[in-house]
């Protein structure tokens, strides 16, 4: 009898369990997905810092994971596809590299509220990340943040860029040469960005090195000439399909639409600011003067003036004008000024204008402008300029032109428009040429830029901070932006191959962190 | 032995699921095997729940009914344009009953209940696709209900009395989709409250006139719980004033709706009786689920419901088979009062059909042994909630939803 109960019990409880809810087809049953035709069974990531997923100004396990190829590794994965996609994670959530115990790149900023709204802030913490301890490579992920297109063909770059050394397979080893060796079904490339965006985000240090056909002579900041581009890029394209693979190429979205050059506006200086507005009638003053110098020069287009009643554009240098400098210092003697003063003014305002809406100032300018250039006082004072007077004509923007690096000024812009215009030709080529699929990118971007995308709760736009497209350095995508970026690509592997994939919620995607440094969580 | 049994299962009492909205339709298993019918069934105390009127025509001068039942009851999730999938794994509820009535004299019967006909027990996976709207939620109600039953003549009966109810409920929930503090940890909040209570009250009204044939009627009144104390606390909250978030009071106010009930019950071929009941439960009251936190600096959640008057039809026979054993089956109808756009899945709950048996074995003139047993289908529904917003845009949740309920029940009847 006792047993008879347990037996009952038993089959009571066992009766119960196995009547759960169920769906006539569940999501998660082997089919419900499926890839098509496509083999996406061992999927590899080529690129840069885009493809590694790196964010708010450093590479970070959460942004790691946030990637666009960990986010559709992930997608292909309910489709039965690739679930062992790896990467070169990080030791921490911090983002910060050490070399030898010194660190070398900074933690990821934070959004952090302070007096005057919020701002980006570096957040604190001892990062953790060696790089002279590698990870194990190659991975499915070889994303390296920084690379240009021929870094990826250069032997030993790993030597050259920490975050290709920590897991390139040996000292000579190329990134495209690692990759290859993992012998992809399918492959994703999105390579060149480099090329022009650190010659943008260096405000055009740097030298457009457009009929220069040997990188090796190229410093950091230059532009890649465009022929070396596309034979780097075929090689790429010729190392990871020597296997067969099938794959994807996204082009180069217009990096003068991304919030690092958006942000700033070309007239930031704002009369409601007391400290300004007290000094506008003397700057006025002394910019008279000047301002009669650029008119009987004939260049009376760059006067200066600053207005009380509304926000007045910072002074720019413009290394593209005709310098000046010795006739405005002749002239300003004539005028009555004092030999050393009319010099330093002809030195300092010989290619000097006030910045119009055809300029791009970087976000990295905001911290700069209308701050005293301690640089630039030095130097006055080296040439014997009392310190107040030093100080005075020290300042950037209203008395010291905004030097190259924080301004990209039209014949910049156009540099890189055209190796941009270029490049993405070679891309569009290419990929044409090889049946690749290409995801429109710069079209993307300049939708998103114009009018922002629609998704289920929000509008992505590429507004700094609140946009929810740009992390925090302003250039690279927030995990919401990866996740629009991967559903592109999911989208189009379904086209082509008559795929099931699913997509993601791009709103599940978070955007920029808020937190305070100090006082712990 | 019968104070030992109603020990155990005022113990087992916390949270139960199912049935429209929170409602849960188990108070007594006698009427449950017939379907949840009972406004017009004169059979045992368990009258005090579905029509006091009917408790002065009982035989016996004292009635006992206990009972309990056991709700296994689960919901799959899955969104198809995603891939998201979930399931919830919620602990298994235990509503129960507990009736006496006596009759004082020929025109007059006094009565008491205890029971638990709302409440709601759904745990999903912490941090699954929906936690922005929950992750869990148990919500139980213990109603206490003196009653007093009145034979105005023979044809006619009347009754009713005060219903006093204690509520609790804990319910938690992701801050958004996307917050987090600083290690990844989503940002959530708990909302607790306990000892919330309120009064109400129910009456009916009963006719027989043939001696086969009653017709019966009950209301029972709206009750609102109003936690005016419940404890907020806020976890994973990033470190920075823009996410004001701290630990607070909180009060938010949950209606009991307000149901009708009508309905016939017949006798037959000696052995037989049919029941017909019908529902109607006022959840328009429902319009939204709004909390507000006391502290100032933490902005007040607005969780739009918009339920809508919800009918249940419900049918019932029984047997008589043997002096020993009566058998019972029923059918119900039960409609949701969720409308298009408002599915949220704290209570995920669409159109159901409850099928019913079960039995009643006479130990002894005195003693019965009453089981039940219902299953309840819900269909798969495509369904979203789309009153939720991020920035004062709407961020819909929608998927597929299935469900599916199974409640054994177990009472036992005493009277002399």
């Amino acid at each position: 009898m006792k047993n008879t109960f347990k037996y009952i019990a038993l089959a009571a409880v066992v009766g119960f369990t196995s009547c759960e809810p169920e769906f006539e087809n569940t999501v998660t049953d082997t089919g419900f997905y499926d890839t098509g035709s496509a083999d996406l069974s061992n999927y590899v990531a080529v690129g840069n810092s885009l493809t590694a997923g790196f964010a708010d100004g450093a590479l970070y396990i959460s942004g790691q994971n946030n990637s666009y190829p960990n986010i559709m590794a992930g997608q292909f994965a309910l489709a039965g596809a690739g679930e062992n996609f790896t990467q070169p994670l990080m030791s921490d959530d911090l983002g910060g590299l050490l070399l030898g115990g010194v660190q070398v790149a900074q933690n990821k900023f934070v959004l952090s509220a302070g007096a005057n709204g919020p701002f980006p802030a570096v957040l604190e913490g001892t990062p953790t990340t060696e790089v002279g301890t590698s990870a194990t490579g190659p991975f499915n992920n070889m994303g390296v943040p920084g690379a240009k297109s021929f870094h990826l063909v250069t032997p030993g770059y790993g030597q050259l860029n920490p975050y290709f050394g920590r897991f390139a397979t040996s000292g000579t080893a190329t990134v495209v040469g690692d990759a290859a060796s993992l012998n992809a079904s399918f492959f994703s490339l999105w390579i060149g960005n480099n090329d022009i965006l650190s010659f943008a985000t260096s405000g055009g240090l740097g030298v457009d090195q457009t009929g220069n056909l040997d990188p090796a002579t190229y410093g950091p900041n230059d532009i890649t000439d465009p022929n070396v581009f596309a034979a780097s890029y075929s090689g790429i394209l010729d190392a990871l399909m020597a296997g067969g693979a099938e794959g994807m190429v996204v082009n180069l979205p217009d990096v003068t639409s991304i919030p690092f050059f958006t942000t700033v506006p070309f007239a930031p200086l704002d009369p409601s600011n007391p400290d300004f507005a007290a000094q506008i009638p003397t700057l006025n003053a002394t910019y008279a003067q000047l301002n009669q110098a650029f008119a009987f020069l004939g260049v009376s287009d760059r006067s200066i003036f600053f207005n009380s009643n509304g926000p007045s554009p910072v002074v720019v240098h413009d290394e593209s004008l005709a310098d000046v400098s010795e006739s405005l210092t002749q002239v300003l003697i004539a005028g009555g000024l004092d030999v050393p003063t009319a010099t330093i003014f002809g030195l300092q305002f010989g290619q000097a204008r006030q910045a119009n809406a055809d300029d791009l100032l970087t976000l990295t300018s905001s911290s700069a402008i209308a701050a005293l250039n301690t640089d630039r006082m030095a130097a006055l004072m080296a040439l014997g300029l009392p310190e107040a007077s030093a100080a005075q004509l020290s300042v950037n923007g209203l008395t010291y032109p905004m030097e190259d690096q924080w301004v990209l000024i039209p014949a910049e812009q156009t540099a890189i428009a055209n190796a941009n215009n270029a490049y993405n030709a070679t891309i569009e080529a290419l990929a044409d040429a090889r049946n690749l699929i290409l995801i429109d990118a710069r079209g993307e971007l300049a939708e998103i830029a114009a009018t922002g995308v629609d998704y289920p709760g929000g509008v992505l736009t590429s507004q700094f901070v609140t946009g929810g497209g740009f992390s925090l350095d302003g250039v690279h995508p927030t995990a919401r932006g990866y996740a629009y970026v991967a559903n592109l690509a999911i989208e189009r592997i379904n086209r082509k191959y008559n795929a099931n994939i699913p997509t993601v919620e791009i709103g599940n995607y978070p955007t920029v962190q808020v937190h305070n440094n100090g006082g712990g969580n | 032995m019968k104070k030992l049994v109603f020990l155990a299962v005022c113990m087992l009492a916390s949270a139960m699921v199912y049935a429209g909205g929170y409602r849960v339709s188990l108070q007594g298993n006698k009427s449950l095997a017939m379907g949840h019918t009972g406004v017009a069934l004169i059979d045992s105390s368990e009258l005090v729940f579905f029509n006091p009127a009917g408790l002065v025509h009982l035989e016996n001068k004292l009635n006992i009914s206990a009972g309990a039942s056991g709700v296994f009851s689960n919901v799959v999730y899955q969104n198809e344009t995603t891939g998201a999938f979930a399931e919830t794994d919620s602990p298994v509820g235990t509503p129960f009953y507990l009736y006496g009535s006596y009759q004082v004299n020929d025109w007059m019967a006094v009565g008491l209940g205890v029971y638990t006909p709302y409440g709601s027990s759904v745990s999903y996976e912490d941090d699954w696709a929906g936690s922005h709207l929950v992750n869990n939620i148990e919500l139980a109600a213990i109603f206490v209900q003196p009653t007093l039953s009145f034979k105005i003549s023979d044809v006619l009966s009347v009754g009713g009395g005060p219903i006093y109810v204690t509520g609790s409920v804990n319910f938690n929930r992701n801050l958004s989709r996307t917050l987090t503090d600083l290690e990844g940890n989503r940002s959530e909040v708990t909302i607790d409250a306990s000892g919330v209570n309120s009064w109400g009250w129910t009456a009916g009204v009963m006719l027989r006139p043939t001696e086969n044939l009653t017709i019966g009627a009950n209301y029972r009144s709206e009750i609102i719980l109003e936690a005016d104390e419940a404890d907020a606390d806020f976890e994973n909250i990033p470190n920075s004033p823009l996410t004001p978030f701290v630990d607070t009071k909180a009060s938010a106010a949950l209606p009991l709706p307000a149901e009708m009930t009508v309905g016939v019950s017949y006798k037959f071929c000696d052995k037989w009786t049919a029941a017909f009941d019908f529902n109607r439960t006022f959840w328009d009251v429902y319009e939204s689920l709004d909390i507000d936190f006391a502290d100032a600096a933490v902005p007040d959640s607005f969780n739009a419901r918009n339920y809508k008057n919800a009918s249940t039809v419900r049918f019932g026979l029984q047997y008589d088979a043997t002096k020993m054993f009566t058998l019972r089956g029923g059918f119900y109808h039960d409609e949701s009062p969720v409308q298009n756009g408002f599915f949220a899945p704290e209570t995920p709950r669409n159109d159901s059909n409850g099928y019913t048996a079960g039995l009643t074995v006479n130990v002894s003139d005195r003693f019965q042994i009453d089981a039940s047993f219902l299953y309840l289908h819900f269909k798969e529904v495509d369904a979203s909630y789309d009153a939720y917003s991020e920035n004062g845009v709407a961020a819909p949740f929608g998927g597929k939803y299935k469900s599916s309920a199974f409640v054994p029940g177990l009472g036992v009847t005493y009277k002399m």
